[in-house]
C-alpha cells in the first residue's frame, strides 16, 4: 500500500534547481533510504516531504491525503534532525513530551507514555537529566523517543548516524533496524553513506543532483547498477570497455563453478542480518544460449539475454565487474571460470584483504581485485605475472 | 515570493518602518533644510547654496569646522595609536583565560556616566584643579603650571583658533572613546591564524619584522574600524568643549545647538550638520579605500 | 614583553584615575576639589537628597531608558528574526537603514528630528520626543546582540518544535524565546544604559523636560556643585557596575543553556 506519493516534484532556489521532477512511491511499513553525494538534493527532498519546504511544482501526498498548503506541524511525519535538535532549556522527559501539549490525555498517561518512549530507546530512567548533559548516542536516541511518542505514520531521519562514532554508528543501525520492525512505522533515512543504506533499508533512492538515478533493494542496486554513476557511487567496480555482439547457442563447455569466495564483505553483512536471502543453487542448461560479449582485457563470453538491460543494444558498451568477482589464480590452483593474463601493478594489505591492482592487456588503466587472505596464500610481489579468474554472471552491462 | 522572503519582510517591518519615518524622513528634511532660505520667521524653501557658502567664509564659522575636523582627527590619532599597543598585549600575550578579565577591566570605565567622566577631567586639568594641586604639592611653582594649556584657556582670552586648551579636549575624549578603539583592534587581532607568525619566523622574519609585514597588515581591518568608531561620535561631540574647552573653543555641535535653539536659524544649523556628516563620510571613504587598498586580496 | 606590560598597567592607570578620585572626593570636606584632602564627610551625599531638581532628573531618565530600552529590544527582536533566519528582497539595504544611527554623529539624528518635530510639525520637543530619539540609536545595538542570540541558537530546533506539532507561534514562544531571555536582557540593559546616558539628543531635545546627564551637565558650570557631582558620580559608577555585573551574568547563563563554550570577550 502506497503511504507517501511524490509527483513530478521540482524545487527550485532561485536560479538554483535542486530538485528535477521527482516521482517517489513509498510503501506503508517499509524503511526507504535516500543516498546519495553531498548536495544531491536528498536533504532537500526529505524537508520537502516533512513540510519545511514547498514544493516549486508538483505535488506530495500522504496518507491519499494532498499536502499542498499543510504546515510541518499538521503532517503525520515527525523528523530526527541531523543535530537532533534537543531541547536545551528543557529536561530529557520534557523533550520527549514536547509533543504531547495538545494531547487531551490526562497529565499522567502522558508521563507514562513519555517513560514508554524513553524505555523503548533504552534511557528508562533519564526523564529527569538535563538534556545538554547527554552524550551523541543519547541525543540520538532522545530525538527519536521525541519523535516516536507521537505515533507517525512516516519517521523522517536526517543523517541520524553522522554524528557519531563508528562503533556506535553500527550499534545504532541495528537498533534501528530492529525498532523499526517493532512499531511497523514507515522509515524514510536520509543518509550518504552508501554501507549504511545498504544494510537497514528495504529500498533504496539513489539520487545526483535532483534526481534518482535508480530506486531498488539493496540487492538488486548492488548486483545490478543501471549506470555508471550509480555504480560508482554504490561499492567499488572496475568499469571496463566492451562490445556487445549477436545471440549465440553453443554447448555448455564446463560445469557450474563451485561457490567460490565471491560477493565476500558488504553482502556478507547483509546475509549476516538476514536481509539478504542467498540464492539457490540453479541448474544449468546443457546447452547455453546467450549473447556474446567481447571484454576488453578480459576476453570473450556468453551471457544470457537477460543479463543484458532492454536499453543497451549491440555495439560498443562499458561493463562493470565488482573487484569481489574477481580473483587471482595462485600457483597450482585451477579454475572453471574465464581466465586473463595479468601483471600485479600495486598491492594493498588490509589484514583480512589483500587489494591486488593488476593490468590486463589492451586496458589503460588498472583492475582491482580483491582477495580474502585465507591460510596458505601468499600475498604476490608488484612486477609478479599472474591469471585472473572471472566469471561472465558478474558482468553487469551499464551502455555507454 | 516565496514563504521565507514574506515572512521576512513581515518581520523587519517594524524597525525598517520605524528607521524610515523617524530616520529617514528627517534626514532627508535636514538635508533639504541646509538648502532653504532662513526668513525672518519662518524658513522659505527657495533652494540656495548660501548657508554651505557662508559657513565655509565666515572666519568664525571656518575656524570652528577647521578645530572641529582638527580635534575629532587628534583624537582618533592618539585613541587609536595608544589603543593598539593595548589591544596586541591581551591578544598576545595575556593567557586566554585572562582576556575576558582584561577586556572587562576595559570596559568598566566606559560604562560610568560620560557626564561625570568629562567632569572629572575638568577638575584634573582645570585651574586650581587636581593636577596643579598635585604639582603645587611636589613643590613646584605657585604660579599655576602650564599643565596641558587647560590652565591656559582659564586664564586668557584664546589668541588664535589653536589654542592651548585643545590638548585638554583631546586627553578627555581619547580617554572616553578608548575601548571603542581596543575592541576592534583586539577582535582583528584575535583572528589572526598563530601559525602565521611561526611561519614568518620559520622563513627568516625577526620578531620586528614579522609584526610589521604579518600582523600589522592583518590587523588593518580591526584598525580602520577604530579610526570610524572613535572619528564619528568625536566630530559630533558637544559636552567637552562646553565643559573641559571652558566654552572658549567650541565645536560644530556647541554651534549647531546655537543655531537652532538660540539663533532659531535653522538651515545654518543644518548646514552645518551636514558638513560634519560630509565630514564623517570622507574619513569613512578614505579609510575604507586604505583598508581595500592594504588587503588587496578580498577576505 | 616587559615594556609592553608596564605599558598595560600605566594605561589601565589613565583610564581609571578619573573613577578613582571620584569617591575620594565625593567624601572630601571641601567645596574645592583639589589636594591636599582635608577631612571625611558625607554631607555631600546628604546634599545630593535635597537636590529635588536631581532626584527629579533621575526619575525622568530612568522613565525614559525604561521605556526607550523596552521599545528598542522589540524592535531588535524583529530584525534579529528577519535578519539571521530568512532571506528577503533588499535586506541589505533594510537593514543597513536600521544600523545606520550606529556610524550617524548624534548631533545628525537630534537635529533632523527636531527639524520635523519642531518646523513641520510645530510640536513641542519633550520626553516623547527623547524617546523616540533614544529608541532609533538603541536598536542598532539591540539588533548586534540579539543577532548573536539568534546565531547560537540551531535553527533546527524551532523546526523540531514545528515538525511536533506546534504552531509558528507556539514555536515561538516555547523554544525561541526561552533561548533568548538572556539576549534580550542584555539588550535591554545595554539599551538602558545607552539612554540614561545620552546627552546631546536630550540637551537639545530638552525644551522643559531635563534628564540626568543634562541636570549634570548644569552642575557643571557651577564650580561650587563640584563636590555633588563627584557624590553623584560614585553612586552612578556603583550602580553601573552592578548593572554590568548582571549583564555579564545573563550572558554567560545564556551560552550555558545554548549549551555552548564561553568564548570570552565581552560585547
Amino acid at each position: 500500500m502506497t503511504l507517501i506519493q511524490l509527483a513530478g516534484v521540482h524545487k527550485h532556489y532561485g536560479d538554483f534547481h535542486a530538485l528535477k521532477g521527482i516521482d517517489l512511491d513509498i510503501r506503508q511499513g517499509e524503511f526507504f533510504s535516500l543516498l546519495g553525494p553531498s548536495g544531491c538534493g536528498k536533504t532537500t527532498l526529505l524537508r520537502v516531504i516533512a513540510g519545511f519546504e514547498g514544493v516549486s511544482e508538483g505535488s506530495v501526498s500522504i496518507d491519499g491525503r494532498d499536502m499542498r498548503g499543510v504546515g510541518a506541524n499538521h503532517r503525520p511525519t515527525n523528523m530526527v534532525f541531523q543535530s537532533y535538535a534537543i531541547f536545551p532549556h528543557l529536561s530529557v522527559g520534557e523533550n520527549v513530551g514536547f509533543g504531547l501539549r495538545r494531547d487531551p490525555r490526562p497529565r499522567e498517561d502522558k508521563a507514562k507514555a513519555v517513560d514508554e518512549a524513553l524505555e523503548m530507546v533504552g534511557l528508562s530512567g533519564y526523564g529527569k537529566r538535563a538534556a545538554h548533559a547527554l552524550s551523541g548516542g543519547q541525543r540520538q536516541r532522545v530525538a527519536l523517543a521525541r519523535a516516536l511518542i507521537l505515533k507517525p505514520k512516516v519517521l523522517l531521519l536526517d543523517e541520524p548516524l553522522s554524528a557519531l562514532d563508528k562503533k556506535i554508528r553500527e550499534q545504532m543501525q541495528v537498533e534501528l533496524i530492529k525498532l523499526q520492525r517493532e512499531v511497523g512505522i514507515t522509515f524514510i533515512l536520509v543518509t550518504h553513506d552508501q554501507e549504511e543504506a545498504l544494510v537497514m533499508s528495504d529500498r533504496i533512492a539513489v539520487m545526483f543532483e535532483g534526481e534518482i538515478g535508480q530506486m531498488d533493494d539493496p540487492e538488486t542496486l548492488y548486483r545490478r547498477p543501471n549506470s555508471r554513476r550509480v555504480a560508482g557511487f554504490i561499492g567499488m567496480m572496475n568499469f571496463l570497455p566492451a562490445t556487445i555482439g549477436q545471440k549465440v547457442s553453443q554447448m555448455k563447455s564446463r560445469p557450474a563453478p563451485p561457490p567460490g569466495p565471491d560477493n565476500r564483505g558488504l553482502l556478507q553483512r547483509l546475509k549476516d542480518i538476514g536481509r539478504v536471502v542467498p540464492p539457490a543453487p540453479k541448474a544449468l542448461p546443457e546447452y547455453e544460449t546467450g549473447i556474446e560479449v567481447k571484454v576488453a582485457g578480459l576476453g570473450r563470453c556468453i551471457v544470457p539475454p537477460e543479463q543484458i538491460p532492454d536499453r543497451v543494444g549491440q555495439g560498443e558498451t562499458i561493463v562493470g565487474i565488482r573487484p569481489e568477482t574477481l580473483s587471482i589464480l595462485f600457483e597450482g590452483e585451477t579454475t572453471q571460470r574465464n581466465i586473463a593474463e595479468a601483471v600485479v601493478d600495486e598491492v594493498v594489505y588490509y589484514g583480512d584483504m589483500t587489494y591486488y591492482d593488476v593490468r590486463v592487456a589492451g586496458v589503460e588503466k588498472p583492475l582491482t581485485i580483491s582477495m580474502k587472505n585465507l591460510i596458505g596464500r601468499p600475498v604476490l610481489d608488484v612486477g609478479v605475472r599472474t591469471r585472473v579468474a572471472w566469471d561472465e554472471r558478474s558482468l553487469v552491462i551499464l551502455g555507454s | 515570493m516565496s514563504d521565507e522572503a514574506r515572512r521576512g519582510l513581515f518581520l523587519v517591518s517594524p524597525p525598517f518602518l520605524y528607521a524610515i519615518l523617524l530616520l529617514a524622513v528627517p534626514v532627508v528634511t535636514i538635508i533639504l533644510y541646509s538648502f532653504w532660505t532662513d526668513g525672518y520667521l519662518e524658513v522659505v524653501p527657495d533652494l540656495t547654496l548660501e548657508n554651505y557658502t557662508e559657513s565655509l567664509t565666515d572666519p568664525l564659522i571656518r575656524q570652528l569646522l577647521v578645530r572641529s575636523v582638527g580635534v575629532a582627527m587628534a583624537v582618533t590619532a592618539a585613541t587609536v595609536l595608544l589603543a593598539f599597543p593595548i589591544a596586541y598585549y591581551i591578544s598576545f600575550h595575556v593567557r586566554p583565560e585572562r582576556k575576558s578579565l582584561w577586556l572587562f577591566l576595559i570596559t568598566i570605565p566606559f560604562w560610568t556616566s560620560y557626564l561625570i567622566r568629562v567632569a572629572l577631567w575638568k577638575v584634573i586639568l582645570g585651574y586650581n584643579g587636581v593636577a596643579n594641586s598635585v604639582l603645587d604639592l611636589l613643590g613646584f611653582s605657585q604660579e599655576p603650571v602650564l599643565f596641558f594649556g587647560a590652565v591656559v584657556g582659564q586664564v586668557f582670552e584664546p589668541v588664535t583658533w589653536f589654542n592651548l586648551s585643545i590638548p585638554a579636549i583631546v586627553i578627555t575624549l581619547s580617554h572616553a572613546y578608548a575601548p571603542f578603539a581596543i575592541l576592534p583592534i583586539f577582535v582583528a587581532l584575535e583572528k589572526i591564524d598563530r601559525s602565521l607568525g611561526e611561519a614568518s619566523r620559520d622563513l627568516g622574519d625577526g620578531p620586528l619584522m614579522t609584526f610589521w609585514r604579518v600582523t600589522l597588515p592583518l590587523a588593518v581591518p580591526g584598525v580602520v574600524a577604530a579610526v570610524l568608531i572613535v572619528f564619528i561620535p568625536t566630530i559630533g561631540d558637544y559636552v567637552t568643549p562646553a565643559v573641559v574647552g571652558g566654552d572658549k573653543n567650541p565645536m560644530i555641535a556647541n554651534f549647531v545647538y546655537i543655531s537652532f535653539l538660540k539663533l532659531d536659524n535653522y538651515p545654518q544649523g543644518a548646514a552645518l550638520a551636514m558638513l560634519s556628516m560630509l565630514a564623517v563620510t570622507l574619513i569613512a571613504l578614505v579609510f575604507l579605500w586604505l583598508n581595500r587598498r592594504w588587503l588587496r586580496v578580498g577576505r | 614583553m616587559r615594556s609592553l606590560r608596564v605599558y598595560a598597567v600605566l594605561y589601565l592607570l589613565f583610564l581609571y584615575a578619573p573613577i578613582v578620585l571620584l569617591p575620594i572626593f565625593a567624601f572630601n570636606d571641601s567645596a574645592v576639589i583639589s589636594f591636599p584632602l582635608s577631612g571625611a564627610t558625607t554631607q555631600w551625599f546628604t546634599g545630593l537628597a535635597d537636590e529635588r531638581e536631581m532626584t527629579g532628573a533621575l526619575r525622568t531618565s530612568i522613565l525614559i531608558a525604561l521605556i526607550s530600552a523596552s521599545f528598542a529590544t522589540v524592535l531588535g527582536i524583529f530584525a534579529a528574526m528577519a535578519g539571521t533566519r530568512s532571506d528577503f528582497p533588499a535586506k541589505r539595504p533594510i537593514l543597513g537603514l536600521i544600523m545606520l544611527p550606529l556610524v550617524l554623529p548624534e548631533v545628525i539624528v537630534a537635529t533632523s528630528l527636531l527639524i520635523v518635530i519642531v518646523q513641520v510639525f510645530g510640536l513641542d520637543p519633550g520626553a516623547w520626543s527623547i524617546i523616540v530619539a533614544h529608541v532609533l540609536i538603541c536598536t542598532p545595538f539591540s539588533v548586534a546582540i540579539l543577532n548573536s542570540a539568534f546565531q547560537n541558537l540551531d535553527p533546527a530546533l524551532e523546526e523540531a518544535a514545528l515538525d511536533l506539532g506546534e504552531s509558528r507561534r507556539g514555536a515561538f514562544r516555547r523554544v525561541t524565546l526561552p533561548l533568548i531571555v538572556p539576549g534580550i536582557v542584555s539588550s535591554f540593559l545595554i539599551a538602558f544604559t545607552i539612554s540614561l546616558d545620552e546627552f546631546i539628543i536630550a540637551f537639545f531635545m530638552s525644551g522643559n523636560t531635563t534628564t540626568l546627564p543634562v541636570y549634570i551637565y548644569g552642575l557643571t558650570r557651577f564650580p561650587g556643585k563640584m563636590p555633588l557631582v563627584m557624590a553623584l558620580g560614585t553612586l552612578l559608577v556603583a550602580a553601573s557596575i552592578i548593572l554590568l555585573i548582571a549583564a555579564e551574568a545573563m550572558r554567560r547563563r545564556g551560552l550555558r543553556r545554548a549549551g555552548l563554550k564561553d568564548t570570552g570577550g565581552f560585547l
